[in-house]
């Protein structure tokens, strides 16, 4: 079993009627199975309302399964007595950071969550110092939270989470509501996370561009996990993604594009490098014939 | 002549040591009828200065002229410009209030002191445009999905039919669909009903796509200001001012170092397409 297992996973959101009686069913997540191993990288996308964040929610117990079996590190998420246990595997980090961060200096926030499990300020410190070098965002310790950009909220969210040891980090769209330049600074530190200090990520998100680098890659519609395997795998499968109301990075379409006009490409092409280099294959042998 | 700031200057703060200049000395001209692009990164001074076109905000420095007058002279009203450059702001539908969708998209209408039908009229007018039949008129805004709202938040603003149509990223937390539909509908507005569109966004891909002029501002400038083709032109600079150009326009300036025949001043996908199928498209 991997760190977070889902099996047969449905959740359904019970409207009510003003006097609070249930008045309809929304399936959010329909049979689920995923199985995700510790240290990977996986990326989770779907348009809006497909269900995407309903699952990412069971992955720390924020919800409990309606069917099925959750596990997070091994430990069924539906069991109030495991409720402590799933979240310390499992941090969550959610789109808008202004709702996240509470203290007025970034250090204090990064140490919010340990201090409130009793960690000793010795060590709550240190995790400090360690979370923060982490997300790169030690410089700005003493600052204000108000102050930084949402990038740099973003990060210091994570450090949050970070200090807290978890095994896992789930990322619920954390770069939504970020410019360009906010949006890869958080995808560059989840990446490092994942790399350097071996943490299972879970990013939620309907940037393509984001999960190019992403070891699995998992795509909702309707509550159901539609596609599955690696970026280059899915990405090649451009049609179907546009039908998941998707996109892929230009470069992808480009290729796509081309190959329908005829040219012979490679499938699921992810990078300027191998597009160029393709072309340019291309148009030697024609040159030279 | 719509819209033209003269030395705009705006300064938050002014006179303490926090003193922020948010617009520096902007001079612009905004024509009627063209789709322009506004772009920059988070804190340049964009959103100061889609504020200042409906007079949400004074400058503090130099004049801005409204068809003509000068929106700060004497009897100038704040309320006719604000009906005629409508502002819709990010995530507008927190913004949404009413009961149904049709009552909302009334409100605007109904404090320019229309009579009831006309005002009825209009606000389906409005939902027409942005592609929402009858059907959701009476269904309450907060059963629809993010996009649909986004889209009665837009609607709220076109019943009041401006001629201009600031959009302050309209598309950030939509999905690749829900992002095609609106911008779709917006092009279709500035096509058909000859609206003027200030678009704010961070999607080089989008303005690209969508836009006849970039305005690019920068430590509250005007960093660049030209049609797509002349702005990318510069991505080299852009990108020191923490923007970029389409990432279709990098293939192509990779393809071109390598020796492929190509302009490098593509900056759309069907545009690239093209240029290579010229080449080698029949070769095979």
């Amino acid at each position: 079993m991997g760190i977070i297992k889902a099996s047969k996973l449905i959740y359904d959101y019970i409207k009510r009627d003003e006097d609070g009686n249930p008045d309809g069913i929304k399936r959010a997540v329909d049979q689920v199975d995923i199985d995700i191993e510790a240290g990977q990288f996986v990326a989770i996308l779907g348009h809006n309302g497909s269900g995407k964040s309903t699952l990412a929610k069971h992955m720390n117990a924020l919800l409990v399964p309606s069917q099925g079996t959750v596990w997070v590190g091994e430990k069924d998420t539906s069991l109030d007595e495991n409720l402590w246990d799933v979240r310390r595997t499992a941090g969550m980090v959610f789109q808008n950071p202004d709702n996240q961060i509470i203290g007025t200096v970034v250090e204090e926030d990064v140490g919010f969550g340990p201090e409130n499990i009793g960690v000793p300020t010795k060590e709550i410190w240190e995790r400090v110092e360690r979370s923060l070098d982490a997300v790169g965002m030690t410089l700005y310790r003493h600052h204000s939270p108000n102050k930084l950009s949402g990038g740099q909220k973003q990060r210091v969210a994570i450090a949050g989470v970070m200090a807290m040891k978890p095994r896992c980090i789930v990322l619920d769209e954390p770069t939504a509501m970020l410019d360009p330049n906010g949006r890869r600074e958080v995808i560059r530190t989840v990446r490092e996370l994942n790399r350097a200090e071996q943490i299972t990520v879970i990013l939620i998100t309907h940037y393509m561009e984001e999960v190019i680098e992403a070891d699995r890659v998992f795509v909702m519609d309707e509550g159901r996990v539609v596609m599955e395997g690696t970026p280059v795998e899915v990405f090649a499968r451009t049609a179907e993604l546009k039908k998941y109301r998707l996109d892929v990075p230009q470069v992808t379409e480009l290729a796509w594009e081309l190959s329908q006009a005829g040219l012979p490409m490679s499938e699921g092409i992810l990078t300027i490098e191998q597009f160029t280099e393709e072309i340019m294959k291309l148009y030697r042998q024609k040159s030279g014939a | 002549m719509a819209i033209e700031l003269k030395d705009v200057s705006y300064v938050y703060e002014g006179g303490s040591p926090q003193e922020i200049h948010a617009l520096n000395h902007v001079t612009l001209q905004i024509p009627d009828g063209q789709f322009i692009g506004l772009i920059g990164h988070t804190g340049s001074g964009k959103s100061t200065l889609i504020q200042h076109l409906n007079g949400l905000v004074r400058a503090t420095a130099g004049d801005i002229v409204f068809n003509g007058r000068s929106i700060y002279g004497e009897g100038f009203s704040m309320k006719e410009l604000r009906s005629k450059v409508g502002l819709v702001f990010q995530y507008p539908e927190h913004q949404l209030f009413e009961t149904d969708v049709l009552t909302d998209v009334c409100f605007g209408p109904k404090n320019l002191g229309l009579d009831a039908e006309t005002i009825r009229v209009r606000a389906r007018e409005a939902l027409d445009a942005v592609g929402l039949d009858s059907s959701y008129d009476t269904v309450s805004p907060f059963e629809l999905s993010g996009g649909q709202k986004r889209r009665v938040a837009i609607a709220g603003v076109l019943a009041m039919k401006p001629d201009v149509l600031i959009l302050d990223e309209p598309t950030a937390g939509l999905d690749p669909k829900g992002r095609d539909e609106i911008l779709d509908q917006v092009a279709k507005l500035h096509r058909e009903q000859k609206i003027t569109v200030v678009l704010v966004s961070h999607s080089m891909e989008d303005v690209a796509k969508y836009v006849d002029r970039i305005i690019v501002m920068n430590h509250g400038s005007v960093a660049f200001d030209g049609a797509p083709k002349e702005v990318f032109a510069h991505y080299r600079e852009l990108e020191k001012i923490g923007l970029a150009a389409p990432q279709v326009t990098y293939i192509v300036h990779e393809l071109k170092k390598r020796g492929f025949p190509i302009s490098g001043d593509i900056t759309t996908v069907e545009e690239a397409r093209q240029a290579i199928l010229q080449v080698i498209g029949d070769k095979i």
